[in-house]
């Protein structure tokens, strides 16, 4: 055979394997991180230049793409001014008990559906009749019911953080394997140990996804809440701001958005590390 | 009779709401009869009013999710196929990815107007990031082990993709794509909520709401989630089928 897998860097399919492969070897691993780091500027800085030339040469009105500096200013401005720390601060506070809210329920319900088979027989149809509808399906109703103020806004991000939660308690509880229960049948381990010991640590993983993801919905429906019935928060200062065609505002906001949506994520996944730091010790 | 546990539930609160009417308990215009709400829904279905706002709702709905996808396997599979591409632009996609989608809506706005335009930008782009995310890890997951064995057998580039590639990344990318179609219904209520003009479905939502109509909103969320119903089961169908070749898993029993 003469064709073993040797790499030929002109089969553009063995390339990314190669390269997969070259970058465990330590000595290239931390030059070819730098160079890594570098390639991911020249796109950005490009739009960004783009966007620079577009604006100076009012390419485009600025009402329709205002200059960079105008965004960056207006960052400033509204940090130095603190309007922006009010404005986060609300909606910080909104995502937290929301938040905490579906945490709360998502992981009761998920506990109560994966334990009990009698429970889970009586609520599971509903709750997932319940979870067809979109979050955004549901907000004219509760408009309805519950009018325009904070309710409105903790139910809704409540509801979009509840139901990823307890789908994915309900399966991770469902998926612990059966080999486990056994070995603790065997152990005569108590009720409670099967729980605190088997169970829990070894749904722990799917759970903690489920947390995750809810916590991207609650994130991503505060912004709509607050862009529909608000006013106050992020989501209101993307609308005041393109009520009065002031995109400088709105980009200024966007950023805001992305950067704390993205702080949520990494704090979790920084969590995330912590909460199952026991599987990598384990072998 | 543990089959009809699950419909325990659901009747006990329609007959609350029965009873809440038929007794009086609380004389709130919100309180409408569980007839009243079937009443519209008849009206709502013979007059063709529904089907024309649902009608519009999914055009936009494919129309965008059919340009978010396509763009978003291409562009997935590039990130996935050149590790130059990935460290150009994956970064940046990256980044772009945190923001919050319904931020885009008033940017899109003053971009493509209020109309159609805006929607289906505004629905490409959220079903575009999950279909990337998906095309991108199926691909970079293909086993080595495979891309070996065509190799071996001498495949040219486009006999790997079509023979090893893609299929050993179907599955993440069908997940991909179901989760794009999810996103595109979720974005297609809020596009019509936010960018108001036109019909809809989220549309006849509005207007219930505004007129004190309880019916008519109640009809909505049912017409809603069946309609979030029907294109999960399409999607499931679809990758079943599509994924037939592929035998049960372990995972699947």
């Amino acid at each position: 055979m003469s064709a073993i897998p040797v790499a030929r860097p002109s089969n553009p399919i063995a390339a990314p394997a190669v390269a997969a492969w070259r970058t465990l070897l330590p000595s290239r691993r931390t030059r070819l991180g730098l160079r890594d780091k570098l390639l991911a500027w020249p796109v950005p800085l490009a739009v960004l230049l783009l966007w620079w030339v577009a604006a100076r040469f009012e390419w485009i009105a600025p009402q329709v793409l205002p200059s960079p500096e105008a965004v960056a200013l207006t960052l400033k401005e509204s940090l130095v001014s603190g309007e922006l720390w009010g404005h986060l601060q609300i909606s910080l506070m909104r995502v937290i008990a929301g938040f905490g809210a579906g945490l709360v329920g998502g992981l009761l319900l998920g506990v109560a559906m994966g334990l009990s088979p009698t429970f889970k027989g009586y609520v599971y149809p509903l709750f997932k009749a319940f979870s067809q509808v979109p979050v955004l399906g549901w907000l004219p109703l509760l408009m309805l019911l519950v009018g325009i103020d904070e309710a409105l806004k903790i139910i809704l991000i409540g509801k979009a953080a509840l139901v990823p939660i307890a789908l994915n308690t309900y399966k991770g509880i469902q998926g612990v394997p059966t080999r486990f229960i056994e070995v603790a049948r065997v152990l005569r381990f108590t009720r409670w140990q099967m729980l605190s010991r088997v169970v829990f640590p070894a749904a722990l993983a799917p759970i903690w996804n489920g947390v995750r993801y809810g916590l991207t919905h609650a994130w991503l429906t505060l912004v709509v809440v607050e862009l529909l019935a608000s006013s106050e928060g992020l989501g209101f200062m993307i609308v005041y701001g393109r009520q009065l065609f002031q995109l400088d505002v709105v980009l200024a906001a966007v950023v805001v958005v992305g950067a704390v949506g993205f702080a949520l994520d990494k704090l979790l996944a920084l969590v995330e590390v912590r909460l199952l730091r026991w599987r990598k010790e384990a072998f | 009779m543990k089959a009809l546990r699950g419909w325990v539930l659901p009747i006990a609160l329609v007959l609350l709401w029965w009873a809440a009417v038929r007794f009086g308990w609380s004389s709130s215009p919100l309180l409408v009869p569980p007839e009243k709400v079937w009443q519209t829904a008849v009206e709502q279905i013979t007059s063709g009013k529904l089907f024309a706002a649902l009608g519009a709702s999914l055009w936009r709905d494919l129309a965008g999710f059919a340009i978010g996808a396509s763009s978003g396997l291409l562009f997935g599979a590039l990130l996935g196929a050149s590790r130059l591409a990935e460290k150009l632009l994956g970064p940046s996609f990256h980044t772009l990815k945190q923001i919050s989608l319904f931020a885009w809506i008033p940017l899109l706005s003053v971009w493509f107007g209020l109309g159609d335009a805006a929607k289906v930008a505004f629905l490409s782009l959220a079903a575009f990031f999950p279909v990337v995310l998906n095309t991108f890890e199926g691909i970079r997951s293909v086993p080595a082990d495979l891309l070996e064995v065509g190799r071996v057998l001498r495949f040219s580039p486009a006999q790997t993709w079509r023979k090893v590639i893609l299929p050993a990344a179907s599955p993440s990318i069908f997940a991909g794509i179901h989760l794009g179609l999810i996103y595109a219904w979720l974005a297609t209520l809020g596009g019509e909520y936010l960018l108001v003009s036109g019909q809809g479905i989220a549309n006849t939502m509005v207007d219930g709401r505004e007129h004190f109509w309880m019916d008519l909103v109640l009809f909505g969320v049912i017409v809603v989630g069946l309609v979030g119903f029907a294109l999960n089961w399409i999607a499931s169908r679809i990758e079943a089928r599509a994924l037939a070749w592929r035998g049960r898993s372990v995972a699947q029993f």
